[in-house]
């Protein structure tokens, strides 16, 4: 189900914790097999499950407790705004509504192309920064504006 | 400045370097010598928790716990796996001090860790580090290496015959695991759900052996301690309250971002170094330690000073250094609602009284907020706080409350208008 | 020890106890959810919120460790407060919907709401509704009723030892389910039922069939496996409406398994036997009781004037009580005929010394640190045995098995030998062998065997540690080898100082022994009376209580038999296939319409009492007994209750029990330590087809642990046999044949290939264990 590249990653969580405890390696195990599969299905948690030898049910618990996992498809690229108090002081209400008017879609929605995705998040930790945005989780963009989020959403393929 | 000067940039020195978190950077500077010395004389992990005492460092992920005490409490001696872990999941809104370090001073919150792995005789040393800076992660892990590279991690140490290694978790969307039980939980690959303490992670911890856990601010600080003394990092602060500290300011100031200054410091100079409040506004309200703590009305916040001491008698707390500025143009019963989302949404849902009442406040607060708030909400609101708060496993039940608490009694008359005009009375 | 005080209660409390356990020491209630005091510690419904003096918040009663000194105070204005304050909370999202709920009158929320909570809600929010989910034939869930204590969840983690629910998602969007499309499995999963503390799951056959408080509750005891759970049954105008647990800390603790909670339905189904029933020219009809004790009499008396009293043979269910199986071993020997058993699956007579049992307390099991496990299917066989095993080894203990298959225990193994069964004694002996130069001293030859590691490593471990045993299943119970497997089991036990056990396999396998229902001499055991036709000199059955068609060890050589006896009647409370074959059918009354007694594994004699009248015209089989053998004239059969029987065949009651377990083994030669060649069968009775009530028993035929036999064998087997997963094979034992898909186990020894036994589905196979060949068919 997933690449060799990707249990190589896993193969290296893993090795971080005692080798009794393999399940410490499921968070990121899920990280990676989200990047490679776009998303998590019912099928890769199990496969993740029986990877690192632990009940199905728990790595299901994992994948629903932490926010960023994704368990139905998403677009190519999924946008999550932080819209906690800092940002929203600092602006992120009008990128919010700039979002969502650009791409016609509110949070939570995909667009009908597949190409976007717009979720709203929690506290990033980088509150000064904002307003901000996460690509695909990984990749923080800072001091948002409506001309910045333009920009961006463009250079998403 | 440099690691070698003490002067109150504890943890941002490398900030007037070209390239701050280079390894290079920072032993040009004297990073790792504190290391160095400690292996090569092997100095009595007693002395360096006497150390950390004497500096009065106070945790400095919340909570304000003396650090040096906290050290004390780990039973070194138990044989079989011990560990540290430094907590980098930096979630409450306003907080963003953590990840500075990550990415400007690296390596000095990993010769923290590796001194308080010798200090506590851990095996192995984790950082658990918030979802949402994946690429913080990346870097910590790439200076992790050059770490291990150069032998300050690993098999035999310097020569010293000591192995230690630490490594990187990562969280992925959950402000619970800053508990720092849920954190250890969230490790073991578990949903992040606080534990009831006791026993406290000192005697059962990760894997269930004994583990200390720190911020990261609080670890990066034990180098600089370590290399110039406990009684010097006191006197950067004040009594009590030793050392500089990281504020993180944000919200309605010209120039948010993290500064560095001595405890004790007036709110004052710390809103001019941040730019001051933005043009053509007056100051309203201050949230003084991230998202958690109570808020200040203007006036009780400049005439606070920055340390754990005043901020709790002007009945609030230092948290985690997190300034929230809001001017005139706020709306507190708007700012609430969101805190009460946060909240709401953040909870682990273990526990009764914050798995059903955060979503309680929220939802009043919320309706408060569209219009269709009624006369008895307020008291309600303050009701349903008193049953959460104190009754919970963690910590977060009184987080969800304070702000409730303090926001209503601070500000009640705006909460009122709204009930009454069914809109806000701020702006617009 | 600490002393403290409880709502001014000065007590001496036991150090590392609990507030609440401290409570519970001085008779004090304090409200709790997610407290049980058979799993971890959540303290995460907060409703046991206390005051203890000086702390600045009340603190949960289940989670704080009692201090010297300590002042606890659990109805102070502020531990009610923070009680109240807790209840409100758990009722805001609850529906309150106490009527139609299943658990109204048994629900712990209402009974503390009403203690415990304050007056109306001011909540006046939407209520959250939570999915219902899907967890199998066994139980029904109302997920909007749940409260998060978690119970359900531990259980599975700690008792079960198989996770199969869990709470996904987080905050008040936490919901207990399975795995996305699964469904609960484990064999101990109805328990979940009573831990939780709601209506949220409920029994699924159960539900909205009766009120709880409309229902007497009855002591009794779970007629299946040897363990003899304590159970309670429930009665409403004269039928049972369900079993529950009943609490023996020495027996079951506050567990029961499914198959002893869902095998009443059976007793409700349309296969009851419920009146005497005679065939005539071929042709059945319903007759009156003294019609068919006569036809029986006659019968029986002409056959032993004919044929001499040797060609009558007696064969009884060891889920018979005590009472049944002492008067019909008296009948039998009343009649003069030593053919008489109650071991129907076993393939040899393993007669040795005394009555086999588990050689110690069952509640010493959990504190084993050692133990080998011999020839044990054993959730299958013992579900709560293995829990127990499971806590001894989460508490450290040192599991080893010798088992064809390397089934998961849920719990770690230390060492195994996973061999097919004709290699079984050959493994003991390396076993034996090991032990012998590790210094033990071995009180048996085993010629020139010689240990490998994987027996050297089990020998090391049981020459190490305390408390150990050497445990028997029923497997190697019925294995052709087992007087060989005993013999080596008990010179392993002798040489490590370890006890040597029997697991019985039924509930009253033990009362069987000790009331003599065994062939006497020159008599013959089970195997023998249902051997070949022909060869077997039997022309007259006396079957209580037995379907040998399945229960038998060769069940198509039984039934053959069976088919050609001059004479076969047959006590039940089922009409069964032997409405082929037999003669006369005597309705008697399952373990809920009589009295009665049974041994447990442990030797422990457990009393119940009839909890409603019996079904139909029939009768409890101790009175039927009566009949017939003041019919036959046999003297010494004027019984007028069933105490009387039972003071006769038990004269010193319990104490005089003891005097006849002996797990000493017979003197045997070890001839067979080379394996055979070939395939081979390993049939074990799958856990709902254990007796005639588990496998009437509809919820009980649609769990997973029911699905249709197959014939299972690692994947190198069926690559060998050319066949894949699911193709239908030819298997072929012994001049019988049947068609069987096949599957794949990697965990079956080569050469293994497990057909299950006591199964209608295989019933045309030979013997449990032997040669057989499987081919695409
Ligand atoms: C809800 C909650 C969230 C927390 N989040 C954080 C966090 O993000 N970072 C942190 O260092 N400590 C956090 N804490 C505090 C930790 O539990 C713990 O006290 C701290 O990491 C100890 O380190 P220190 O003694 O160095 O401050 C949080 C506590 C609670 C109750
Ligand atoms: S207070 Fe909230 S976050 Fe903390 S344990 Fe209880 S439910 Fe979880
Ligand atoms: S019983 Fe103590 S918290 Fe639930």
């Amino acid at each position: 189900m997933l690449s060799a590249e990707s249990l190589a990653l896993i193969d290296k969580e893993v090795a971080k914790y005692p080798s009794e405890h393999k399940q410490s390696a499921v968070m990121s195990a899920l990280r990676i097999a989200q990047v490679e599969l776009g998303w998590l299905s019912r099928d890769a948690i199990e496969y993740v499950a029986n990877y690192l030898e632990m009940p199905a049910i728990a790595a299901y618990e994992v994948a629903t407790f932490y926010n960023m996992y994704d368990l139905a498809p998403v677009g190519r690229n999924k946008v999550t705004l932080c819209t906690n108090l800092p940002c929203q002081l600092q602006g992120a209400d009008k990128i919010a509504e700039h979002l969502q008017a650009r791409l016609g879609i509110g949070f939570g929605e995909t667009t009908a192309d597949g190409r976007y995705t717009l979720k709203e998040g929690e506290c990033m930790g980088a509150c000064g920064h904002g307003p901000l945005c996460l690509h695909n989780n990984h990749k923080m963009h800072a001091n948002l504006t409506p001309e910045a989020v333009d920009k961006l959403l463009d250079e998403m393929k | 400045m440099s690691l070698n000067a003490p002067n109150h940039k504890v943890c941002t020195w490398t900030l007037d370097y070209d390239n701050p978190a280079s390894l290079a950077t920072y032993t040009a500077n004297g990073g790792y010598e504190a290391l160095r010395k400690i292996l090569s004389e092997k100095t009595p992990a007693e002395d360096i928790i006497a150390q950390v005492k004497t500096s009065a460092l106070r945790g400095r992920g919340g909570a304000g716990f003396p650090t040096g005490l906290k050290w004390s409490f780990m039973p070194r001696a138990f044989p079989g796996d011990k560990y540290v872990v430094c907590n980098t999941d930096e979630g409450e809104p306003g907080t963003f001090k953590d990840r500075d370090i990550l990415m400007f001073n690296p390596h000095q919150l990993i010769e923290g860790m590796i001194i308080a792995g010798y200090t506590l005789g851990a095996k192995a040393g984790y950082n658990y580090i918030h979802g949402e800076i994946f690429e913080q992660y990346e870097s910590w892990q790439q200076a992790l290496d050059e770490a291990r590279t150069a032998g300050f991690l690993g098999r035999n140490i310097l020569g010293s015959g000591w192995d230690f290694d630490l490594h990187a978790h990562h969280g992925y969307g959950a402000y619970i695991c800053g508990e720092e039980t849920a954190l250890l939980e969230s490790i073991e690959g578990k949903k992040g759900q606080p534990r009831f303490k006791p026993p406290f992670p000192a005697s059962f911890g990760l894997y269930g052996k004994p583990t200390t856990i720190n911020n990261t601010e609080t670890l990066a600080s034990i180098p600089w301690i370590m290399r110039h003394g406990g009684q010097a990092f006191l006197e950067l602060g004040k009594p009590n309250n030793g050392g500089s500290k990281l504020f993180s300011v944000s919200g309605h100031v010209n120039k948010p971002g993290n500064y560095e200054i001595p405890l004790g410091t007036p709110f004052a100079d710390l809103l001019e170094m941040a730019g001051g409040v933005r043009k053509g506004h007056q100051l309203k309200a201050v949230i003084p330690g991230g998202s958690s703590a109570p808020v200040l009305t203007a006036e009780a916040m400049m005439a606070c000073t920055m340390d754990f001491d005043s901020i709790s008698k002007a009945g609030s707390m230092l948290g985690s250094g997190a300034v929230i500025v809001m001017d005139d143009s706020v709306c507190m019963v708007k700012a609430l609602e969101r805190l009460s989302y946060f909240y709401f949404e953040e909870s682990c849902g273990q526990c009764t009284p914050c798995r059903e009442g955060t979503g309680w406040l929220y939802r009043i607060v919320h309706r408060i907020e569209s219009g269709r708030g009624r006369p008895e909400d307020l008291d309600e609101l303050l009701r349903i706080g008193k049953n959460i708060a104190g009754n919970t496993i963690c910590a977060l039940g009184e987080a969800a409350v304070g702000p409730v608490a303090s926001f209503v009694k601070h500000f009640r008359k705006e909460f009122e208008y709204h009930i009454e005009h069914k809109r806000c009375m701020v702006g617009v | 020890m600490p002393l403290i005080e409880i709502d001014g209660q000065q007590l001496e409390v036991a150090p590392g106890a609990t507030v609440m356990d401290a409570a519970h020491q001085a008779g004090i209630y304090i409200p709790h959810f997610c407290y049980h005091k058979k799993l971890s510690i959540a303290a995460s419904c907060r409703m046991c919120l206390v005051e203890v003096e000086k702390a600045p918040k009340p603190l949960p009663a289940c989670a704080t460790p009692v201090t010297d000194g300590m002042k606890v105070m659990t109805r102070s204005p502020k531990a009610v407060t923070a009680q109240k304050g807790v209840m409100e909370f758990l009722l805001i999202n609850h529906p309150l919907d106490c009527p139609i709920c299943d658990q109204g009158g048994e629900c712990q929320l209402q009974d503390i709401a009403v203690g415990y909570g304050g007056s109306a809600s001011n909540y006046q929010e939407p209520k959250r509704v939570v999915k219902d989910k899907e967890l199998g034939p066994l139980i029904a869930t109302d997920m909007t009723r749940c409260i998060h204590c978690s119970r359900c969840v531990r259980f599975g983690q700690e008792i079960a030892g198989l996770m199969e629910l869990g709470m996904p998602g987080r905050g008040e969007h936490t919901e207990v389910m399975p795995f996305l499309e699964a469904q609960v499995t484990h064999e101990l999963s109805g328990n979940v039922i009573e831990l939780c503390p709601v209506g949220a799951l409920t029994s699924k056959p159960f539900r909205y069939a009766a009120r709880s408080w409309e229902l007497s509750r009855r002591k009794s005891v779970s007629p299946h496996d040897g363990l003899g759970a304590n159970v309670q049954v429930h009665v409403k105008n004269g039928k049972v409406f369900r079993v529950v647990p009943q609490d023996n800390e020495a027996v079951n603790e506050c567990w029961i398994a499914d198959r002893d909670r869902y095998s009443y339905e059976a007793l409700n189904s349309d296969q009851r036997l419920t009146r005497p029933m005679l065939k005539d020219g071929g042709t059945w009809r319903e007759v009156s009781w003294q019609d068919a004790l006569e036809r029986v009499a006659t019968r029986l008396a002409e056959i032993r004037a004919s044929k001499g009293a040797a060609a009558i043979g007696g064969l009884a269910s060891p889920h018979q009580t005590v009472e049944e199986l002492y008067l019909f071993t008296k009948l039998l020997r009343g009649l003069g005929t030593e053919n008489i058993d109650h071991r129907p699956a076993q393939a040899v007579d393993t007669q040795g010394q005394g009555a086999r049992w588990l050689g110690m307390p069952v509640a010493d099991l959990n504190n084993l640190e050692r133990v080998l496990l011999i020839g044990a299917t054993l959730r299958q066989e013992q579900p709560l045995i293995a829990q127990r095993l499971r806590q001894a080894v989460k508490r450290g203990a040192q599991l080893h098995v010798v088992h064809a298959a390397d089934d998961n225990l849920l719990c770690k193994l230390a060492g195994k030998l996973i061999v097919k069964p004709s290699a079984w004694v050959n493994a003991l002996a390396r076993i034996a062998a090991a032990l012998r130069d590790a210094g033990a001293s071995v009180s048996l030859s085993t010629g020139d065997i010689q240990a490998d590691d994987a027996a050297r490593a089990i020998a090391a471990s049981l020459m190490s540690g305390a408390r150990k045993a050497v445990l028997l299943g029923a497997v190697a119970q019925n294995h052709p080898a087992a007087n060989e497997i005993h013999a080596l089991a008990q010179a392993i036990a002798a040489a490590t100082g370890a006890t040597l056990g029997f697991l019985s396999p039924a509930a009253n396998s033990v009362g069987g022994q000790v009331v003599g229902t065994l062939p006497g001499p020159g008599g013959l055991a089970a195997a023998a009376m249902l051997g070949k036709p022909g060869v077997a000199s039997i022309a007259a059955y006396v079957l209580l209580g037995v379907e040998p068609e399945l229960e038998a060890c060769d069940t198509a050589q039984a039934r053959a038999t069976l088919d050609g006896a001059e004479f076969v009647v047959l006590m039940s409370a089922f009409k069964t296939q032997a409405m082929d074959y037999a003669d006369v059918l005597l309705p008697i009354a399952p373990f809920t319409e009589t009295g009665g007694a049974f041994v447990n594994t442990e030797g422990r004699l457990q009393v119940f009492h009839g909890a409603v009248k019996p079904r139909g015209e029939a009768r409890p089989a101790w009175k039927v007994l009566r009949v017939l053998g003041n019919l036959l004239s046999l003297g010494g059969f004027d019984y007028d209750s069933v105490e009387g029987v039972r003071a006769d065949a038990l004269p010193q009651g319990q104490d005089g029990i003891a005097a006849h377990l002996n797990n000493a083994a017979a003197t045997v030669d070890l001839p067979g330590l080379n394996m055979a060649e070939g395939l081979e069968r390993l049939g074990e009775t799958p856990i709902n087809q254990l007796d005639a009530l588990t496998r009437r028993s509809a919820p009980l035929q649609a769990t997973a642990d029911a699905a249709a036999p197959r014939a299972w064998m690692c994947g190198d087997q069926l690559a060998g046999l050319n066949l894949n997963t699911g193709d239908a094979a030819r298997i072929r034992q012994n001049g019988h044949e049947i068609v069987l898909p096949v599957d794949r186990d990697d965990r079956l020894a080569p050469g293994t290939v497990r057909i299950a036994a006591a199964h209608p589905l295989t019933a045309g196979l030979g013997a449990r264990f032997g040669i057989i060949s499987v081919e695409k068919a």
